[in-house]
């Protein structure tokens, strides 16, 4: 096992969802309750990363942060910094390719309350702030729980966009899903085996949490 | 429309979007009015601008003094900080919530310590005593309905406003409610408006009735008399009034205090309305309770009053009463519908193919301007 890897991994993981959770509740909360013009269009871009293959995300990616791109090398030059072959770059793609992951669930927890419970909770004399924190939130709690758990896995587990953006560099890129490539290449398969499997466990466990969850919720709340 | 004082509240909507609406209400203190009309006519509506759940494009909303909304001003005071008390149609009551908090989270300008004692005063109120710790879905209809009224009465509400409230519980159970509002309303001195598309409901419940029609108020006025005076022959229809005709006006003489129409040839008395042109075509209406069953054993006065042969060919009861349907043309197809007390029905041995004779009785007769009906016949 690549503990250094797997560490990584679910060092970043950690750190995407610290980003993806309030973006997730701001946009699917917005969604889910806003009409406005251009949605469709907001909703398409944000979903794209679902269809898109990794490596093409990943090449946009290095393409318009690379530092001889203008944006790559204004970042440099102005903040002395790269989003290319380190950490935050990593973090940043794993933003981005699980934005359809961390909103979509949260978009349809929202949108799954019924207009009058906000209406009745606005009757009591309850404010916006209020209604949010003490109905709206507590409703979709399962939906952002959700979410939460499906970007962590999809996190651990991608690849694609992770060797673009990240490269392969040993306690700085390489997650538990390069490693796992990188040991089939030297042929560890023994090594390889345990990170899959590892990884397997922890997706099966991944869903059947997030079932359960669901079922819990309609069980206790009808 | 002026502005009465000794109205609790007063409102005036228009708008053209999303739903065209053109009102003007006003409810009294303690005066429980009924929105009634069909789906889609805007009952609902009105009912959220005053809650302020909806902005009307132009519109003023003034409840107890205070003023929630004058588009004119800009004016428009969020839900929040208008003090209503509504029961929605499916309760809307807080799933993640026991049935104390959700009283608990109407109270929230009183302090903690008093929360727990007011919510529990309010649930004795409406008989829940001891559910205090259930969730909503542990509830039946008629339970969740009063956890409703319960958390709109912790609000100490300004207006209380019901929305179709009766809905979604079964007929016995409803019955049972509408007594207990009938009873919490001797201790309510705030407005109170429903809404409902029942009219045998807002019958029993409302001091007045506001009929809508459209986004508009076809008329007001207590249940009785809208369905025994409707100005319409379209407010005679959503009022479900069956005998629903048109005539001639004839004469008016006002000596004898008659209006005399002819109906299909023949000669009908209608007590004096003198508002309707001579020789012009009017609508008329009388209600089922307003015509009379000869008896054949022993005719009487009254049967001379616009005498009818006619053939029975509907019957059926419900609530003491048979109610019938009497063909009285059967080249036109016109029928007549009319209900006795069950008792007469059987004493009178009405059956299906049965001929009777009936009198529509002139005061009951009730003319309006004419407008085309499905069936015109004169």
């Amino acid at each position: 096992m690549d503990w250094q890897a797997l560490t990584l991994s679910i060092k970043l993981s950690l750190a995407a969802l610290l980003f993806l959770l309030p973006i997730g509740i701001i946009f699917g909360r917005w969604l889910a309750y806003r009409q406005f013009f251009g949605k469709s269009l907001l909703q398409t871009l944000l979903t794209l990363p679902l269809v898109l293959p990794p490596t093409v995300l990943g090449y946009y990616m290095l393409v318009t942060f690379s530092p001889t791109s203008g944006l790559g090398a204004w970042l440099s030059s102005t903040f002395d910094t790269s989003l290319v072959f380190n950490f935050q770059g990593l973090l940043l793609a794993s933003i981005i390719f699980n934005l359809p992951f961390a909103i979509q669930p949260m978009q349809r927890a929202f949108a799954a309350i019924p207009r009058e419970i906000r209406d009745a909770a606005a009757c009591c004399g309850m404010k916006p702030s209020r209604v949010f924190w003490k109905i709206e939130l507590p409703l979709a709690w399962p939906g952002v729980v959700s979410a939460m758990v499906l970007s962590f896995a999809h996190t651990l587990g991608e690849f694609g966009i992770v060797l673009m953006v990240g490269g392969n560099i040993p306690g700085e890129t390489q997650t538990i899903a390069i490693s796992i490539y990188d040991r089939v290449q030297a042929f560890d398969e023994q090594s390889a085996s345990i990170m899959s499997l590892s990884l397997l466990l922890f997706s099966i466990l991944t869903i059947s949490f997030t079932f359960w969850l669901s079922m819990r919720s309609e069980q206790k709340y009808g | 429309m002026a502005e009465s004082p000794k109205m609790a509240i007063h409102i005036r909507l228009q708008q053209q979007k999303p739903i065209p609406l053109s009102v003007e209400l006003e409810c009294k203190e303690g005066e429980l009015l009924a929105l009634v009309g069909p789906s889609g006519s805007g009952k609902t509506t009105v009912l959220f601008a005053i809650a302020g759940l909806h902005k009307a494009e132009k519109g003023i909303v003034r409840c107890r003094g205070e003023l929630w909304q004058e588009s004119e001003k800009r004016q428009f005071l969020p839900a929040h900080q208008r003090h209503v008390g509504m029961v929605f149609q499916n309760y809307a009551l807080f799933p993640h919530m026991t049935v104390l908090d959700n009283i608990r989270q109407a109270l929230s300008d009183s302090p903690k310590s008093e929360q727990i004692i007011e919510a529990q005063a309010l649930l004795k109120k409406v008989h829940l005593e001891g559910l205090e710790n259930r969730y909503p879905k542990a509830l039946s209809g008629g339970q969740q309905q009063r956890v409703a009224v319960a958390r709109a009465l912790a609000r100490k509400p300004k207006v209380l406003l019901l929305d179709e409230p009766f809905s979604a519980v079964d007929q016995v159970t409803r019955r049972k409610l509408y007594r207990e509002l009938r009873t919490l309303r001797q201790s309510l001195n705030i407005p109170m408006i429903l809404v409902t598309h029942d009219l045998e409901e807002a019958t029993l419940l409302a001091d007045r009735i506001a009929l809508l029609h459209k986004g508009e108020i076809l008329q007001t006025g207590t249940p009785e008399f809208v369905a025994s005076h409707p100005k319409t022959a379209t407010v005679a229809r959503l009022m479900d009034q069956q005998n629903l005709f048109t005539a001639k006006v004839i004469e008016h003489d006002k000596e004898t205090q008659k209006t005399h129409l002819r109906w299909r040839g023949i000669a009908l008395e209608a007590f004096y309305q003198p508002q309707l042109l001579l020789n012009q075509r009017a609508c008329w209406m009388i209600q089922p309770s307003d015509i009379l069953l000869h008896r054949r054993d022993k005719p009487t006065k009254g049967d001379q009053e616009n005498p009818f042969q006619g053939k029975v060919v509907e019957q059926f009861e419900s609530r003491g009463l048979a109610n019938l349907l009497v063909e009285i043309d059967p080249e036109l197809k016109i029928n007549i519908a009319i209900n006795v007390p069950l008792h007469v029905a059987r004493r009178n041995r009405l059956a299906i193919g049965e001929n009777i004779g009936i009198s529509l009785l002139r005061e009951g007769i009730h003319l309006m301007p004419y407008q085309k009906l499905r069936r015109d016949v004169l």
